[in-house]
């Protein structure tokens, strides 16, 4: 599924056009972006947390080179996936 | 922030929806994000990330209180692999 299936099966469920379906679609996910961009930890019960996570530089390797790499301090998004949906997924 | 906060959001920027209905829609949207990975099937929203169920085998695993090594059993997990474009905004954004 993307999110143009998604969209499609939103607007079917809810009556709403394709088009209003999808600025509500896409207003829920850049919510969720500009919240992790804060740094900001995001919460949906049933479904899981997004948390930014915060890594420190480190000389990595070049693997085919074998040459050292400076690798800067960066921050990675992280879900852990919420109970409910845990369960659902491996079938309980 | 917590799906409260979304659903406020969303009934104040787009408008045209009253509280109830932008509950209403937030609900489903991660509902029917819900159900289709229930049947196993991927999500990918572009420009945030994929989630895609994987299946693990069984492995021996050990119980770290006792020691008893314990067989861990085959399941199904959700994984996030976020965009490209998500790490980048997150880094240089």
């Amino acid at each position: 599924m993307t999110k143009s299936d998604l969209i499609e099966v939103v607007a079917g469920k809810s009556n709403l056009t394709k088009d209003k379906a999808g600025t509500v679609v896409n207003a829920i996910f850049e919510l969720m972006v500009d919240a992790m961009k804060e740094g900001q930890r995001i919460e949906i019960r049933n479904f899981g947390n997004f948390t930014v996570r915060n890594y420190p530089a480190y000389t990595g390797r070049n693997p085919k080179t074998g040459n050292p790499v400076k690798v800067g301090p960066k921050r990675m998004p992280f879900f852990k996936v919420g109970l409910e949906l845990k369960n659902r997924v491996d079938g309980k | 922030m917590t799906k409260a906060d979304i659903i406020e959001a969303v009934y104040d920027k787009l408008g045209g929806f009253s509280k109830r209905e932008a509950a209403d829609l937030v609900e489903m949207v991660f509902e029917v994000l819900k159900e289709t990975l229930a049947k196993q099937e991927k999500v990918k929203i572009s420009g945030f990330g994929n989630f895609v169920v994987r299946e693990k085998k069984s492995r021996m695993g050990r119980n770290p209180q006792t020691r008893q090594p314990i067989e861990i059993s085959a399941r199904r997990v959700l994984t996030f692999k976020p965009s490209q474009v998500l790490k980048s905004q997150l880094n240089n954004g």
